[in-house]
Order: structure tokens, then C-alpha cells, then sequence
């Protein structure tokens, strides 16, 4: 009879464990499903082609566009791959092709803990170093700043995906007299191509979201953007300028900043996960 | 393996004999300065931060730490106010995510049928995808709003008898920050300790079944002890991240520079002010104060990362050690 009871109990306790726990995961999507609902809903509604081609009206006049903030951020992007890329492709080959074991895990550490600094030191950093030399805001500090953000994501991922390339495929083409750097950019590279892709799609994805690194690098800007020297506008930056301002309309705006934003990145992230994932199955 | 390798440099060297061997090294010297850059550029950020911090250091010294005073006219700085705030909401985001993380990585990596973990994995995984500033958007516009009109009020008429929970409410403030804050580290905190837990041998799982474990008591006796290095390391990564979060908290935190009394009033993290005055202040104290929050910022991130990272290398290594062992 007691057995019975304290079996019961336990068999409670376990229905309960289990229960929170599918629960929690329920309760995760509440914030994610409202986030994007809201995000489609209000930025679906002021998203336009003046919106998305248009450069800002002054402060006080209505309409007007982002164009401006969208070319820029594409511009800041493009300058950190550029940077950010080769260094951090280089860096991931050295951690997984060149073994010397001490340096591998300081900079695989650094690299971790560099993953986990805050953007916003980043920036302030960037600021110290290109804003106060130079004397002026530009969109290359911008990229600097993005690019240190993506190197630890791209040189981890691109490390793990070469390990994930067999000895066999490095010996038979040293075998072949090739030699090794060769052999590892047109043999484990180009193998391991798919999965570096994928690591440099996250990166990516996390740049194109970052606001605080921009503050006060690219600053911000109301025109076109003009050069790798002067401030430049970016989506991010923008979305905040107008969400913490008072007018209705730049809200508005900010939505569909948000909206657009947002597809950047999740079709960034999304897409190369699936892609990953197909790639993933037919090695297997 | 050295009659292997000596052989292969003489393969390598009888084919290329000169062209082969200056490309070798100048990839070799090129993936070297690669790498070594991460290193140089994190020395780099500690040095630089510092030299810019100088000023302020040897104005306020130890006390700049313990001074509640930020006053930009007067040309004097403390950071108390700033330091509370990122610590408060920070610990707020952790005891509303913490329990909703593990409760989600348990779920995914053993309770869950396999086909719906990692589509369910993927989506919560989606959270850490939305970027900060669009959180803070939501956060201004419907979270503050909700939470103001809702949730704080009730806190207040029912627990109003303690003063944490006193006072008039905003909505913005550090509670609202906390909650953004959870939602916004919880994808972190469940991947890594969901990994953590994927890890855990089946052997030792196997092992409390057979003695007659319920699923939970398995979970409870086998899982959580074993894989409970990486959940900390994963927990105190979540910390990391919540401490360092500025957008979402600028935007949602209210931006007072005093220390609140009740956990429903306007607040200030060493984050959000760095992002609401750094960019409107000229040389001088103001910028020196403001960049030596960010290396104090900075220390803390670095501490926390390092000893997090260490802490889940062991549940890998330790897991793969039992795998060893067994083979």
C-alpha cells in the first residue's frame, strides 16, 4: 500500500518534470510569435517602394524613405567581409591545419571569449582606435567594428568544417607531390567549402543586425553615402534614431525598418541552415 | 609517422622543388598572422581602453567605483548607479531564464520524440537571430506598454508591502529590461546546456533506468550531475551576454542615472549609457569616465567568457573521455 503510494508520488513528480519542461519550450514561442507578428504586422503596413528607395525627409515632414540607411548597411557589410573574411578564413586554417598546440588553443580561446565581448566595447574600441586618430566618423570604422565582430564566428566554423575534412583526402594529395598549400586551399578548402559558407552566412546574418558598434563609428547620416570616409547611414542605427523619437511617422517607419531588417537576417540564418543541412545529409 | 613525413617532404620537394616551397611558407606566415591577430587585437582592446580610461583613473581612482554621482556639468563621474543596474537586470533576466532554459534543454534533449527536437531546437534557436534594436522596438512599444498596464501594477497592489516591489510604475524600467533580457539570452542558455546534456554517456542513463528511475529521477540522478559543468558554463555565458546587451535595454530601461528603489523604476546599465552619451561627448573627463565603464565592462566579459569556456571544454572533454574509455 505504501510502495503503491510512494510509486505514485514519483510517477507524479516525473508527469509534472515533464510537463514544465514542454512548457517552457511552449512558453519560449510566445515572445518569438509576437516579435515576428508585430513585426510583419506594423512594418508590412508603412513598408513601400518610396520607403525603400527614398532618402529621409526633415525632421517634421512626413514620407520619405530608408533607401539610404539600406545602401549603407550594405556598404558596412561589404567592407567587414572584405576584412573580416580572408582574415578569419585564415585564422580557422591555421587553427585546424597547423598544429602547434599551445598557440592553437590561446587564439581558439581568445577567439571564444572575443565571441562573447559586447558589441558595444567593440565600438567604443574602433572609436579609440580609427574615430579619435583619424578625427572624424566614417564608414570604415563602421566596417572595422563588424569585422571584429564576425572574425571569431568565421575562424570557429571554419576550423570546426576543416577538421570535418578526412587525413586521407590531405595525404594522397601530398602523395601526389602537391604541395601544401595547395593542397589545403584547393583540396580541404574547397572540401570543406560548403560548411565555411555556412559559418560565413551566420556571421553575416550577426553583423547585419548589430546597432550599438555603429553608434558612434558610422554614426549615422541623412544622405547617400559618399565615401569609405564619411559617416554613413544603416538600417540598424536608423530603426533606433526613429523608435526613440516622438513623431508617429518615423514609428511607422521603424517598423518597416524593423521588417526589412528582419528578412535580412533570417533569410541570412535560415537559409544556411537548410542549406547546411542538405549539404550535411549528402556527405552522409 | 617520421618515415611518413620525411618521406612526403621529399615527395614535396622533388616535385616543386623551389616555387612550392616559397608558397608553403608564405601561406604558413599568412594563416600565422591570421591567427595571431585575434590575439594582438584583444591585447590591443585592453590596452587601448585603458590609455583612453587614464584620465578618469587618476581622477576618481577606487572611488569612481563606488561614487553615485554622474554629473556631466560639474565634470564628475561615478559609476555605482550604472554598475547596479547592469548587475539588477542582468539577475533578473537570469531567474526568469534560467528555469524556462533548462526546463527547454531537458525537454529537447531527452524528453522530447526525436523528430520534434531539432525543428523545435531551430525555432527557439530563431530568438538569438532577431537583432537587438528590433527587440528594443517591441520592447518601447508593446512589452513596456503590457507590463505597465498588467503585470507591474498587480506586483504592486500585492506585494506592494515590500519596497522592492513599491512605488509608482512606468512601464520602462528594470524589470521591463529583465524580461527582454531573458528572452533574449534564453537561446543561449538552453543550445549550451542542451549540448551539454546531449553529451551525458546513455550508458549512465541506461544505467538509472534499470534501477527503476523514473524519467525525471534519470534526468535528476544521471544527466543533470554529469552535465553540470557545461550547464553553469552555459549559464554564465547567458550572464555575459545579458550584461553586455545594450540596444534592447537602452531602449527599454527608462536611462536614469540614480540608483532605484523599487525594481519598477527607470534605471541605467554601464551599456546603455556608453551608447546614449558616447557619441555626444568631446574629449575630456566625460569621454575618459565613459570609456573607463567600458573597460570595467570589459574585465567583467572577459573573466566570465574565460572561466565559462573552461568550464564547458570539461563536459566535452569528460564526455569524450567516458567514450574513450569504454572503446
Amino acid at each position: 500500500m505504501i510502495s503503491t503510494l510512494h510509486r505514485q508520488r514519483r510517477n507524479f513528480i516525473s508527469n509534472a518534470a515533464y510537463l514544465f519542461c514542454a512548457l517552457s519550450a511552449v512558453i519560449a514561442l510566445i515572445p518569438l510569435i509576437l516579435i515576428l507578428a508585430y513585426v510583419i504586422l506594423q512594418g508590412a503596413s508603412a513598408l513601400s517602394i518610396e520607403f525603400l528607395t527614398q532618402l529621409p525627409k526633415p525632421v517634421g515632414e512626413t514620407g520619405g524613405g530608408m533607401g539610404n540607411a539600406i545602401v549603407g548597411s550594405l556598404m558596412l557589410i561589404g567592407i567587414a567581409s572584405v576584412l573580416g573574411l580572408p582574415i578569419g578564413v585564415l585564422a580557422g586554417t591555421f587553427l585546424a591545419e597547423y598544429r602547434s598546440p599551445r598557440l592553437s588553443w590561446t587564439v581558439r580561446l581568445l577567439a571564444d571569449i572575443l565571441s562573447g565581448v559586447p558589441s558595444i566595447i567593440v565600438g567604443v574600441f574602433v572609436y579609440t582606435l580609427l574615430v579619435l586618430t583619424i578625427g572624424h566618423f566614417s564608414a570604415l570604422a563602421g566596417g572595422v567594428a563588424l569585422a571584429i565582430l564576425m572574425l571569431p564566428t568565421v575562424a570557429r566554423t571554419t576550423e570546426e568544417m576543416l577538421r570535418m575534412v578526412p587525413d586521407s583526402l590531405r595525404e594522397a594529395s601530398l602523395a601526389l607531390g602537391i604541395s601544401r598549400w595547395r593542397t589545403i586551399v584547393s583540396i580541404v578548402i574547397k572540401t570543406a567549402g560548403g560548411g565555411i559558407m555556412t559559418g560565413i552566412m551566420l556571421a553575416l546574418a550577426r553583423i547585419a543586425g548589430e546597432t550599438a558598434p555603429l553608434l558612434f563609428t558610422a554614426l549615422g547620416s541623412r544622405t547617400w553615402p559618399t565615401g569609405i570616409d564619411k559617416p554613413v547611414a544603416s538600417l540598424p542605427v536608423q530603426i533606433y534614431q526613429y523608435a526613440i523619437s516622438p513623431y508617429a511617422d518615423w514609428h511607422a517607419q521603424a517598423w518597416a525598418g524593423s521588417l526589412v531588417l528582419v528578412l535580412m537576417v533570417l533569410i541570412l540564418s535560415v537559409g544556411s541552415k537548410l542549406y547546411f543541412g542538405r549539404k550535411m545529409r549528402s556527405v552522409r | 609517422m617520421s618515415l611518413f613525413s620525411s618521406l612526403r617532404a621529399k615527395i614535396t620537394a622533388l616535385a616543386k622543388p623551389v616555387r612550392g616551397r616559397i608558397g608553403d611558407s608564405l601561406f604558413t606566415a599568412l594563416a600565422f598572422l591570421a591567427a595571431i591577430t585575434i590575439v594582438v587585437m584583444m591585447a590591443l582592446m585592453v590596452y587601448e581602453l585603458y590609455l583612453v580610461a587614464r584620465p578618469a583613473i587618476s581622477e576618481f581612482g577606487a572611488g569612481f567605483l563606488t561614487s553615485e554621482e554622474w554629473d556631466p556639468v560639474n565634470d564628475v563621474y561615478g559609476a555605482k548607479p550604472f554598475i547596479f543596474g547592469t548587475i539588477v537586470s542582468s539577475l533578473l533576466a537570469l531567474l526568469m531564464a534560467v528555469p524556462l532554459s533548462l526546463g527547454i534543454a531537458i525537454f529537447l534533449s531527452q524528453f522530447a520524440p526525436r523528430w520534434l527536437r531539432s525543428q523545435l531546437g531551430f525555432v527557439v534557436e530563431l530568438l538569438a537571430a532577431i537583432p537587438s534594436v528590433v527587440y528594443g522596438l517591441w520592447g518601447i512599444f508593446v512589452l513596456a506598454p503590457f507590463l505597465g498596464d498588467t503585470i507591474e501594477p498587480w506586483f504592486v497592489d500585492y506585494l506592494g508591502w515590500i519596497p522592492l516591489f513599491a512605488g509608482p510604475v512606468y512601464g520602462v524600467g528594470l524589470f521591463t529590461a529583465g524580461v527582454i533580457l531573458a528572452i533574449m539570452i534564453l537561446p543561449t542558455i538552453s543550445a549550451i546546456s542542451r549540448e551539454s546534456m546531449q553529451n551525458v554517456p546513455s550508458d549512465q542513463k541506461e544505467a538509472a533506468q534499470a534501477l527503476g528511475a523514473t524519467p525525471w529521477e534519470t534526468v535528476r540522478m544521471s544527466v543533470l550531475p554529469l552535465a553540470r559543468p557545461g550547464i553553469i558554463g552555459a549559464i554564465i555565458l547567458g550572464l555575459g551576454r545579458a550584461l553586455g546587451e545594450t540596444m534592447a535595454v537602452t531602449m527599454v530601461i527608462g536611462n536614469s542615472p540614480k540608483i532605484p528603489e523599487s525594481i519598477f523604476a527607470p534605471a541605467y546599465t554601464i551599456a546603455s549609457v556608453i551608447a546614449s552619451e558616447f557619441a555626444e561627448v568631446t574629449a575630456g573627463l566625460h569621454q575618459a569616465a565613459l570609456v573607463e565603464l567600458a573597460l570595467i565592462l570589459l574585465v567583467i566579459t572577459l573573466l566570465l567568457n574565460l572561466l565559462a569556456r573552461l568550464l564547458v571544454q570539461k563536459t566535452g572533454r569528460r564526455a569524450s573521455k567516458t567514450r574513450s574509455k569504454r572503446a
